[in-house]
């Protein structure tokens, strides 16, 4: 019963921490690894005008929803200028103004985006448009390819993509021809399409992105069309009837408004460009984590100040280490001295390296031990002594400090992170042990702890488990599960299948 | 023979891991309030005189740095006895003295001492170098058992100790240990100690381990060990059970001396009996324990438990050959 209670709760703890974490990894598209690489685009759109010394004002639609890729990050260039961003329905519009412009008035809006599984987000849901009275012959015409299209498609959607079908038929009928002589340019016939869907009361509206496939110096929005089925808003090339948003399509602007408006000026002009970099998926992570929306993004240490990150990324390893030690005593069976001793050295072998930290550590307790067993000789009371060891080792690394300093071995110098009190402990106890129970079972012990310091450094530095256990902080749950697992273990431990293997040798006799 | 055994074969033979001890057995059936009674063992003194359990006379207790004066006092009314922690575990702090040589004091392995060597000794008791978790303690001084001349050839210095375990008020497995050269005098196995096993019903002394090897004589004198009929066999069943039904813990080592004179003592009692006893008798104690805990009515009267304790030895016995 009680070992089934800790069982579930370690299986209901794991499978959270897991559940989260590929919600995380899956549904937010955290990546898994560190050190992955991905592309960030920049685009840049450049507006220019002639100011007349009169107050000026300029709005520029700006990216509020962009299924596929997230927003990193966000500039308004627009030295002078007071800047308000409004939302507009589905859009978003900086809005630029200024007392007096004259000459030449250039003003930038950047942003940066990567690739995400961003779903879109369009809230919106327009009225169903009036049909239109068509004047003749467009009446006729559109009449005829309404009727035409209808009998071959069920619901808004199948109707949209039949009549896009039809409409940009290669062999198009005189009625369709008539239709297309209307449109001159993409937006036209987007426009002209959103007319027809209107003569069956289909809401229709465009929508306009930039293309990312290559950095470009003049990149152009292009149209895409959407039709709403009653709950979502559904997306269509309107020159090949393709549906859904292309993946490189970064979108701009929702509607046909003009992108950028401007009172009090001449000669606007836009200009978009793309460029392409490339970077860290983490930092990516990291930037992105702010500019969403997700509860779990809020609450990521990734939003935190950066040198509060760093102690996290830190901290964070210590239930790692102890989970090692919970291991290596519960299942294995190994000794060491003190139960997470073992850790704090490892945390400290962190800065000198292992092979230094290894040196300096058995340096430090053997020099200590031999003063520590003239001290026995001395008699002093208990509490004193530890603190003669104390001091004694804090001596001992000031020396090893300056001496390695004069030799020029710098990484030596970072020995004053060793936790000294921890080692006067260690010094304490491993004499105590010595004395008591001879100096095999000491050494032995020494060794022991040693070995998990070295593994618990291993562990404790993997590049791969830092990044993943601070990027999903939530499978600490799953650390936790095991060690509660673990802590209602009952079989043997690994040294025990030798400790009592001559157990056996008597069955046989 | 290998170098270790699958765990399906120390299941087996009835093994009891670490692991299994600790949750299933002295979680289960040792409550934590209890434990300060075998932890203290001026404690656990006080319950068996209260009870009528023959323990060692106690012939002072130093509490405050300042009594450690009186050490010198009571050597002199006692020239042997032995100074150990209240609190210690592992039988470590313990320290004996046999006799006297002018200002000097014997200890068990013939060295001398000055009295200022037994008091750094006692100061250092009283700071908790040897009690549990470091914290403060006291020093106990009290009779130095005379054991029985039957150990006189298969104990090197020390006193050699019967441990016993007791589950659930039956006894469960017996094994003596015998101090050695290597073990510095001290009953411990991991120390170096001799595990002596003994066989519950007849109290014959079975097979030897030493340090892991399996002896049939004592490594310093060597003289046989085997087949040796333990006196007093069942009063100190009778006494291991007494003390585990008064203080009431389940799981419950009893350590056990035959002095010359007084005949069986209690020395101390234990409420995480180690497992080397499994080696010294050779059988696993999971059998039985399962066993005992799987009985749907024990006897309640002790007469009748330790019946029912020889009881399952002997058919372990037939299950063994």
């Amino acid at each position: 019963m009680n070992s089934f209670t800790v069982r579930s709760w370690a299986l209901a703890l794991s499978l959270i921490g897991l559940a989260l974490t590929a919600y995380k990894a899956y549904e937010l598209g955290l990546p898994l690894t560190p050190r992955q690489n991905t592309e960030v685009w920049t685009l840049q759109a450049q507006v220019s005008f002639e100011g007349t010394g009169a107050p000026a004002k300029l709005s520029l639609f700006i990216p509020e929803n962009t299924p596929g890729f997230m927003l990193l990050d966000e500039d308004f260039i627009s030295s002078r200028y007071g800047l308000t961003i409004a939302k507009d329905h589905d859009n978003r519009r900086a809005d630029w103004a200024i007392r007096r412009a004259k000459g030449d008035q250039t003003l930038y809006y950047r942003i940066s985006v990567a690739r995400s599984n961003l779903k879109d987000d369009w809230k919106s849901k327009p009225d169903f448009p009036a049909a239109p009275d068509y004047p003749e012959p467009y009446a006729s015409a559109i009449q005829a390819v309404i009727e035409d299209v209808r009998e071959e498609s069920a619901d808004v959607e199948s109707y949209t993509q039949e009549l896009l079908k039809q409409l940009n038929s290669s062999e198009p009928n005189e009625n369709v021809e008539l239709i297309r002589d209307q449109a001159s340019s993409p937006g036209l016939w987007a426009n002209e399409i959103i007319n027809v869907l209107k003569g069956v009361r289909i809401p229709a509206r465009t929508i306009w992105g930039i293309d990312v496939t290559d950095a470009a110096n003049d990149a152009q929005l292009r149209p895409l069309l959407q039709v709403h089925n009653g709950d979502n808003w559904l997306t269509f090339n309107p020159e090949t009837g393709s549906k859904g948003i292309p993946t490189n399509l970064i979108v701009w602007k929702v509607g046909d408004r003009q992108i950028t408006e401007l009172e009090g000026g001449n000669d606007l002009a836009i200009k978009f460009s793309v460029t392409r970099t490339y970077a860290e998926l983490i930092d990516v992570a990291r930037q992105g984590a702010a500019a969403r929306d997700s509860f779990f993004s809020g609450f990521s240490l990734l939003s935190l100040p950066v040198q509060n990150q760093n102690v996290y990324q830190l901290l964070l390893m210590l239930p790692l280490g102890a989970l090692l030690v919970v291991f290596l005593r519960t299942l294995i069976g190994l000794q060491t001295f003190g139960t997470f001793m073992p850790i704090l050295i490892a945390m400290a072998f962190r800065e000198t390296q292992l092979f230094w930290g290894v040196i300096m550590f058995s340096m430090i307790v053997s020099i200590g031990l031999m003063i520590r067993f003239y001290l026995e000789k001395l008699m002093l009371l208990l509490i004193p002594r530890l603190a003669s060891v104390l001091v004694i080792v804090v001596i001992l690394m000031l020396l090893i400090s300056l001496i390695t300093n004069q030799l020029g071995i710098e990484r030596l110098l970072s020995i004053s992170l060793f936790p000294m009190v921890i080692l006067a402990m260690t010094i304490e106890r491993m004499s105590i042990i010595w004395e008591e129970n001879g100096a095999r079972e000491a050494i032995l012990q020494g060794v022991g702890s040693l070995f998990v310091a070295c593994l618990g450094y291993v562990v404790m530095t993997n590049e791969n488990l830092m990044y993943l256990i601070f990027v999903f902080p939530e499978l600490l749950l799953v650390v936790l599960g095991l060690c509660l697992w673990m802590g209602s273990y009952t079989g043997y431990r690994l040294v025990e299948l030798v400790r009592f293997k001559d157990m056996q040798g008597k069955n046989i006799k | 023979m290998r170098f270790f055994s699958t765990p399906r074969e120390l299941r087996q033979r009835g093994v009891l891991g670490m692991n299994q001890r600790n949750v299933d057995f002295i979680m289960r059936y040792n409550p934590r309030k209890l434990y300060p009674l075998v932890d203290n063992k001026l404690e656990t003194k006080r319950v068996a005189l209260e009870n009528g359990i023959a323990v060692p006379e106690l012939y002072g207790v130093v509490e405050i740095e300042h009594q450690i004066q009186d050490i010198e006092s009571i050597l002199a009314d006692h020239r042997s006895l032995v100074i150990k922690p209240a609190h210690g575990s592992g039988g470590n702090g313990i320290l004996v003295i046999n006799g006297r040589m002018g200002n000097y004091f014997r200890k068990a392995n013939g060295s001398l001492l000055a009295i200022k060597a037994i008091q750094h000794h006692a100061s250092n008791i009283l700071s908790g170098m040897y009690s549990l978790g470091g914290v403060p303690d006291k020093a106990i001084l009290e009779y130095r058992v005379d054991f029985d001349p039957m150990f006189e050839h298969i104990s090197y210095q020390g006193v050699p100790d019967i441990r016993i375990i007791v589950f659930k008020g039956i006894p469960t497995a017996a094994m003596i240990r015998l101090p050695t050269r290597d073990s510095d005098g001290k009953a411990n196995l991991h120390q170096g100690a001799v595990g002596l096993g003994v066989h519950l019903t007849t109290g014959e002394t079975t097979w030897a381990v030493h340090r892991n090897n399996i002896v049939d004589q004592h490594p310093d004198t060597g003289y046989k060990t085997t087949g040796i009929e333990i006196p007093h066999w069942d009063s100190i069943l009778r006494l291991a059970t007494q003390c585990a039904d008064k203080v009431g813990l389940g799981y419950l080592g009893v350590d056990i001396v035959i002095d010359r004179k007084l005949g069986p003592l209690m020395l101390e009692l234990n409420a995480r009996p180690g497992l080397n006893i499994q080696l010294a008798t050779g059988h696993g104690l999971l059998s039985n324990l399962l066993k005992i805990e799987a009985h749907p009515d024990l006897p309640t009267e002790l007469d009748a438990r330790l019946d029912f304790a020889k009881g399952l030895h002997q058919s372990e016995d037939t299950s063994v050959v």
